[in-house]
C-alpha cells in the first residue's frame, strides 16, 4: 500500500523531543525517536510502499506496530485515500453566542490609521446610519440576541465603535434591559466593551466594574507610541487624557476583583517597540494581559507592515515568548495575550473551518440596529445579514459562510496553518482584496512564523510543567 | 535564577534516583490528540474476545451490550448456561440488531413471519419458515 505522511508541522523542544502537529485534525503528539523516523520516512508526495519498507527495517515487527499507531492516529495515510468529508456548516440557524453593538459610529479622536473613516470603503457619509445608537434600538437588540441564542446558557454583550463611550447613555440602557431579560430567560449575559479611556469618569468605571466588564483599552504604548497615531482631530495627542483615567480604572478594577483588563496595541510601520511596549504597559500602567495587532491597511498606505516589519514584530514576539515559557514553567500566568490565546487553542486542538465566529455565533449591529457579520462590516449594505428588528437574513447568512469555508480556499489546501488560520480575518481580506471571503495570502509568512512559534512554546511547556496546560482543558 | 527554576523537580529529589522510564512511541499531548487515541484504542479494543485476558475494558455498541449469549460460547467457553432454545436469539437479532444476513426481512418480505409466536420459549415450533 502506497503510504505518506499528512500535512503537518514538525518541531522540537529543547531536550531533543520530536513533535508532530497534523493538520487534519489539529492533535499534537510526541514521538520517540524511531517514531520520528517512520514519520519522516513517509514525507513524499507519491508514497512509499509500505511492505518492501517494512522488509528493509532492522526490527520490522516493531515498525509495523509503529507504523500501525501512526495510520490509525492519521499521521500517515494512504496516498489515494479521499479525505473525510467536513461539515459544510453546522445546523442552521446556529444559535448566536456573542452580539457586538456599535453603539456609536463617532470618534472624538482621529488615529492616522484607522479603517472605519475611509480604508475598508465600508461607510459610507451619504448612507451612513444615525451617529449614536437610540434606547430603543439598544433594548431591540438585546430581545434579538435573547430570541436567537438558542438554549444557550451564557450570551456575551460587546459594546464597541467609533468610541463606545460617546454613547453610554445605550451601554447602560442595554446592560439593564439585558440583566432583566437574562433572568427572564435563564440566560447569564456577559459584557465587554473596548474603549480609548478617554472619557472614562469615575462614574463610568463605577458602572463598568459593577457590571463585570471585560474591558480592552486600545493604546499604542508610552507617551511617544501613543500620540504617534492615536491624536484628537487637532492634532494633539491623546496620552495626557488617558493615562490617569487608565490608571484610576485599574487601581478600581483590582480593587473589586474584577475581570483582567486587557491592552490593544495597533502594530505599525516604524518600529513599534513591542517589548518595551509590553513592559510598559503590563509593568507601568498594570495591565493584566497585551495583545498586539498589525494594523488593517491596503495596500501603499505608509503605516502599512513590510516584510521587515513583520519580521522584526516575530523576532520580538519570541521575547515575549520566552517569558510566557518560563512563567508558565513556574505556574504563572503572563499577560502576553496573543501567545496565551494561541496556546489554549494548540491545546484545545482547535481546527477551525471558519477563521473566526462572525456571521455565525458572532454578528455586529449598527447604530440603527442593521446586522453585520462582525462589529467592523456594520453599516455595509454590502455584507447586510438582516437587522435586530426583523431578525437574521438566514440565506445571506449561510450563503456567505458557505463561500467562507476553508474547503473554498484552495490557496490553504496545503498550509499546516489552516487548522488556527483558516484563511484569516475577513475584513483584512475586504480591505486588502476587495473581498471578505478571499484568504489573507499576504501575511502567510506572518501566521506560520507566529504558529511555529506557539507550537515550540508548546513543546516547552509539555516538558516542563504540562500540569499549566489543565488549565485551558476544555 | 535560581536552581529550583531551572530544574523543577529538584523538590522531589527521590525522582531522580528513578531509573529512566522508556518513553513510550507516541505521547497524545493535546486534548485533541487524547481524544483520538481514546477512540483508536477503543476501536482496537472492539476486537477483542470476551474470554480474552485480560478482558476488554470497552464494549461496542450494538446487541453485545445486553447479556443475550445464543449460538456464541459463555465467558467460560461453555454453552451449558445460554438461553434455550437458540430460537430466542432471533429475536434478538431481529428486534435490537437487524441482520439480514440471518434472520427473515421483517420489513418487505415476511412481515408476520413472527407473528404467531408471542413467547419464544414456550411456542418457538410456531414460527414460520420463510424460504428466500
Amino acid at each position: 500500500m502506497q503510504l505518506r505522511t499528512v500535512l503537518h508541522r514538525r518541531f522540537r523542544d529543547e531536550s531533543g523531543t520530536e513533535f508532530i502537529y497534523l493538520a487534519n485534525s489539529a492533535a499534537i503528539l510526541a514521538l520517540d525517536e524511531p517514531t520520528a523516523a517512520v514519520v519522516d520516512a513517509f514525507v513524499t508526495e507519491d508514497g512509499v510502499d509500505s511492505e518492501p519498507w517494512l522488509k528493509e527495517q532492522a526490527k520490522p515487527s516493531a515498525s509495523e506496530l509503529t507504523l500501525n499507531d501512526l495510520i490509525d492516529l492519521g499521521a500517515i495515510r494512504p496516498v489515494d485515500e479521499t479525505p473525510a468529508p467536513r461539515a459544510d456548516l453546522p445546523p442552521m440557524p446556529f444559535p448566536l453566542a456573542t452580539l457586538v453593538l456599535n453603539v456609536t459610529n463617532k470618534c472624538n479622536l482621529s488615529c492616522t490609521y484607522c479603517y472605519e473613516y475611509g480604508e475598508d470603503k465600508l461607510f459610507d457619509e451619504s448612507t451612513a446610519g444615525k451617529a449614536l445608537m437610540d434606547e430603543k434600538t439598544a433594548r431591540d437588540s438585546i430581545d434579538f440576541l435573547m430570541r436567537s441564542s438558542g438554549d444557550r446558557p451564557q450570551v456575551s454583550i460587546t459594546f464597541f465603535g467609533g468610541e463606545t463611550l460617546l454613547n453610554f447613555e445605550a451601554i447602560k440602557t442595554a446592560v439593564l434591559y439585558a440583566e432583566e431579560q437574562g433572568a427572564q430567560n435563564a440566560k447569564r449575559v456577559h459584557y465587554s466593551l473596548t474603549t480609548n479611556a478617554t472619557l472614562l469618569t469615575d462614574d463610568i468605571v463605577d458602572f463598568l466594574t459593577t457590571h463585570r466588564f471585560g474591558i480592552t483599552v486600545s493604546i499604542d504604548g508610552d507617551k511617544d507610541e501613543q500620540d504617534r497615531h492615536r491624536s484628537y482631530k487637532s492634532g494633539k495627542g491623546s496620552y495626557e487624557v488617558m493615562e490617569p483615567r487608565i490608571k484610576n480604572l485599574i487601581k478600581k478594577n483590582k480593587e473589586r476583583n474584577g475581570r483582567p483588563i486587557g491592552a490593544r496595541v495597533t502594530v505599525t510601520a516604524g518600529a513599534t517597540p513591542v517589548v518595551d511596549t509590553y513592559r510598559y504597559l503590563a509593568g507601568e500602567l498594570g495591565f493584566d494581559e497585551v495583545g498586539f495587532a498589525p494594523v488593517t491597511a491596503g495596500l501603499g498606505r505608509d503605516y502599512a507592515l513590510g516584510e521587515q516589519g513583520y519580521e522584526r514584530l516575530l523576532h520580538e514576539f519570541g521575547v515575549l515568548g520566552e517569558e510566557y515559557v518560563e512563567a508558565a514553567g513556574r505556574g504563572e500566568s503572563h499577560g502576553f495575550s496573543n501567545l496565551g490565546d494561541l496556546v489554549r487553542e494548540l491545546h484545545q486542538g482547535v481546527n477551525k473551518a471558519h477563521p473566526c465566529g462572525a456571521g455565525l455565533g458572532l454578528v455586529g449591529v449598527s447604530t440603527e440596529g442593521e446586522i453585520g457579520l462582525c462589529h467592523r462590516f456594520v453599516e455595509s449594505k454590502s455584507h447586510s445579514i438582516g437587522t435586530v428588528q426583523e431578525g437574521l437574513d438566514e440565506k445571506a447568512r449561510a450563503e456567505f459562510l458557505a463561500q467562507a469555508h476553508i474547503d473554498k480556499k484552495t490557496d490553504c489546501a496545503q498550509c499546516f496553518a489552516r487548522p488556527l488560520c483558516a484563511g484569516g480575518c475577513y475584513h483584512e481580506a475586504h480591505v486588502r482584496y476587495g473581498k471578505a471571503t478571499a484568504a489573507n495570502l499576504h501575511y502567510c509568512d506572518w501566521i506560520r512564523g507566529f504558529i511555529d512559534l506557539g507550537l515550540k512554546s508548546y513543546g516547552r511547556i509539555q516538558a516542563t510543567n504540562p500540569a499549566f496546560l489543565a488549565r485551558f482543558d476544555q | 535564577m535560581s536552581d529550583s527554576q531551572d530544574n523543577p523537580i529538584t523538590d522531589e529529589p527521590e525522582l531522580e534516583q528513578e531509573p529512566a522510564r522508556k518513553q513510550p512511541r507516541i505521547i497524545a499531548c493535546n486534548q485533541k490528540a487524547r481524544q483520538l487515541a481514546t477512540m483508536v484504542l477503543a476501536r482496537r479494543g472492539a476486537a477483542r474476545a470476551l474470554t480474552q485476558d485480560p478482558p476488554p475494558t470497552q464494549y461496542p455498541y450494538g446487541c453485545t451490550t445486553v447479556f443475550a449469549p445464543g449460538w456464541e460460547v459463555d465467558s467460560g467457553n461453555g454453552t451449558h448456561g445460554l438461553c434455550q432454545p437458540i430460537e430466542r436469539d432471533l429475536y434478538d437479532c431481529y428486534h435490537t440488531c437487524y441482520w439480514p444476513a440471518q434472520v427473515p426481512d421483517g420489513v418487505t418480505n415476511a412481515p408476520s413471519w413472527t407473528s404467531s409466536c408471542g413467547a419464544p420459549m414456550q411456542d418457538w415450533k410456531s414460527i414460520d419458515l420463510v424460504f428466500p
